[in-house]
């Protein structure tokens, strides 16, 4: 699996959309923290790039990096290799290749910017964490959709769905059903309602250490409560690493059982 | 001749008798606060010399000057009242006084004031209290440089830094209230000058007006207190260049206005706040010249407030700039600066070409149903406010600031 996943990743790193994506990251940091001398702005545009941008980069990379190398693929597994350490040296070179690029993308103008005497380290950390996490979860689900189907266009199709779905279409629903059951004690439901999707979890994360204000008002005590504290914390990190494990966990099982 | 320089002299020595001076300390002849009061004749000055007298019910009923050297400890032993004022013209100075007695029934004051006149009330500490200095049916005093540090945990057994009950024409300056029920508190109060004090951790408020008029607040620093600043059901008060900060909690706000006619809120820093201003029932008030930064609502409008102005102020970074309650506006936003504002300036007059909405949609949402918070900077909700902003639906549609300013003001 190692040597796969050495060989994904260095064919990635030579690939030019590693660099375009590494190159985005670096000069919009460049941008932000440079030409707009204010840090909390910043930290807000990069909240909303990491929670929007990173998902779908992270769907359409895993779908066309699986589609493009499928052929590798095939004669891959026409070696004495086991099924599951090809596709998981896939998963994670795509995965660990994206993650990179975001890392030292941001990391870079941030260090340049002298963010380790800052008080807003901790808020940064946060946020390279979560853009980390969002990577894996959204290339193993892409790495699903590819598997599952044939044709490179339906599959394309399905990924793009599911970031819209994520992304915006669950926080519509997830608003409908709030404003339909006002009736109701809704702080449990809302509460559930983050904690399935990892985009809004992530959000929400990020935003107890930005609008922290706002979210002290009447109900966001509730949330300030559970997200605040370490238990919340936790729950938050256990619930992102189960968003992580499912996808893989299928990409093992669909891979075992799959007539190439 | 001789005789004349003699009556000079017996006069002066009369004068310096009657007013004279009594020591008290803890081995002198006079030793306690009480016996000095009894025995001192009308503008004598009694000296404390430091050391600790335990005593409460000290009635002060003649013009005195009361001067504690090195910060002389009275304890009141929580007995009950400790020094009560019905004289004019009392001066008291550098006294620590600590354990105020607590009563439901009656109010207990560190010190109190009753009907009267020219009294001045300066550099006392005072803590472990109930009441800190109580001015009832007084005019013409001064309250100055004092430390009121207590120790409340409950609203219902704990009591005010500084009240004043029908009291007119009081200054309130430099002094500093901390860990008391409301910080300053003014009931029937007309014509007071509030000044430079910092009240910061109170149960309560901060400051708090209750049917007070002509009252002026300015330079005071009101930080994390359990609902930061009301003023309530008051005409012409004015407000000047006040920070308040980190009022944080889910009834908080930076100022909460209610029933407030013809004020003037000019020049202070909102920062931090829950709810920068909420504002019922308020009209004809200038916003003028204000920092709103980093609050979840800068300003909430919760209804029945006309001919409001809002102008020159500068809103940086707040989750929610504006939020309403209902359709109908008669407030007038003109020329502030808005971070949130994406129009452009083609003349580069420094105004917008487009005029902003300051109230989203989702403000409106969030008011309907609370939990809705959660969904805050989620990409939907920007969508929808996009939306709302093209063609407004359930925001006041004649809302907006015309002449939104394309850089920080300063002044």
């Amino acid at each position: 699996m190692l040597k796969i996943l050495k060989y994904s990743f260095f064919d990635l790193m030579r690939s030019r959309w590693s660099y375009v994506y590494f190159a985005f990251y670096l000069l919009l940091g460049i941008v932000l923290l440079f030409l707009n001398n204010d840090l909390s702005k910043a930290v807000i545009t990069l909240m909303n790039v990491i929670i929007v941008l990173v998902p779908l980069i992270g769907t359409i990379f895993g779908v066309m990096y699986y589609y493009n190398s499928k052929e590798f693929t095939e004669l891959l597994l026409a070696q004495p290799l086991k099924r599951s350490s090809i596709f998981l040296g896939q998963y994670l070179g795509v995965a660990i290749s994206l993650s990179m690029s975001l890392i030292l993308g941001l990391g870079i103008p941030f260090i340049a910017y002298g963010l380790f005497k800052s008080n807003a380290i901790w808020d940064f950390y946060l946020l390279l964490i979560t853009g980390t996490f969002l990577t894996l979860i959204f290339t193993a689900l892409a790495f699903n959709i590819a598997l599952t189907n044939e044709n490179k266009i339906k599959g394309f199709g399905y990924a793009i769905l599911l970031w819209l779905f994520l992304a915006i279409i669950y926080d519509g629903l997830f608003l409908m059903s709030l404003v339909l059951f006002e009736d109701y004690p809704l702080d449990k439901l809302s509460l559930i309602g983050t904690m399935l999707n990892p985009i809004d979890l992530s959000r929400t994360l990020i935003l107890l250490k930005l609008d922290i204000s706002a979210l002290l008002g009447y109900t966001g005590a509730v949330f300030k409560k559970f997200f605040g504290t370490n238990f919340g914390l936790i729950i938050s990190f256990v619930m992102l690493v189960i968003w992580v494990i499912l996808p893989v966990l299928r990409i093992v099982l669909k891979s075992k059982k799959k007539d190439f | 001749m001789k005789n004349l320089l003699l009556f000079f002299t017996a006069i002066l020595m009369a004068y310096s008798i009657y007013a004279q001076n009594i020591e008290v300390c803890n081995t002198c002849a006079v030793s306690t606060l009480k016996n000095a009061v009894s025995i001192a004749k009308d503008f004598d000055t009694i000296v404390l010399k430091k050391g600790t007298y335990k005593e409460y019910n000290i009635l002060v009923d003649k013009p005195l000057t009361i001067i504690g050297e090195n910060y002389p400890v009275i304890d009141g032993e929580l007995k009950g009242e400790i020094i009560t004022i019905v004289s004019d013209n009392v001066t008291v100075d550098g006294l620590f006084i600590i354990n105020v007695g607590t009563s439901y029934t009656e109010d207990y004051a560190a010190i109190r004031v009753r009907k009267s006149k020219n009294f001045v009330i300066q550099n006392l500490v005072l803590e472990k209290l109930f009441f800190g200095i109580y001015l009832e049916k007084s005019r013409d005093g001064k309250v100055f440089h004092n430390k009121i540090i207590g120790d409340a945990v409950e609203e219902y057994n704990s009591g005010n830094g500084i009240q004043l009950w029908y009291s007119k024409n009081i200054e309130i300056e430099h002094n500093f209230v901390q860990h008391v029920r409301d910080g300053i508190y003014l009931e029937f109060s007309d014509d007071c000058l509030i000044k430079n004090n910092v009240s910061t951790k109170n149960l309560r408020y901060g400051l708090h007006f209750m049917f007070s008029n002509n009252d002026i607040y300015q330079d005071n620093t009101f930080e994390k207190n359990g609902a930061g600043v009301a003023v309530m059901f008051s005409k012409k008060i004015k407000m000047l260049n006040n920070i308040f900060k980190e009022n944080w909690g889910t009834a908080s706000y930076g100022m909460l206005l209610k029933e407030i006619n013809d004020a003037e809120i000019i020049g202070n820093t909102f920062e931090e706040n829950t709810i920068g201003i909420n504002i019922e029932g308020s009209n004809r008030i200038i916003y003028k010249n204000n920092n709103f930064i980093n609050n979840g609502w800068a300003i909430k409008v919760r209804g029945a407030c006309y001919t409001n102005s809002f102008v020159e102020n500068n809103f940086l970074y707040n989750s929610f700039d504006i939020s309403y309650n209902s359709k109908i506006n008669d407030n007038i936003f003109n020329k502030n600066y808005w971070t949130s504002y994406t129009g452009y300036d083609l003349n580069k007059d420094g105004i917008g070409d487009v005029p902003y909405r300051p109230v989203k949609l989702f403000s409106y949402i969030v008011n309907r149903t609370p939990e809705t918070i959660i969904l805050l900077r989620s990409l939907f909700i920007d969508i929808i406010d996009f939306s709302e902003k093209v063609s407004p639906v359930f925001t006041p549609d004649n809302l907006l600031d015309n002449n939104p300013l394309t850089k920080r003001i300063t002044w």
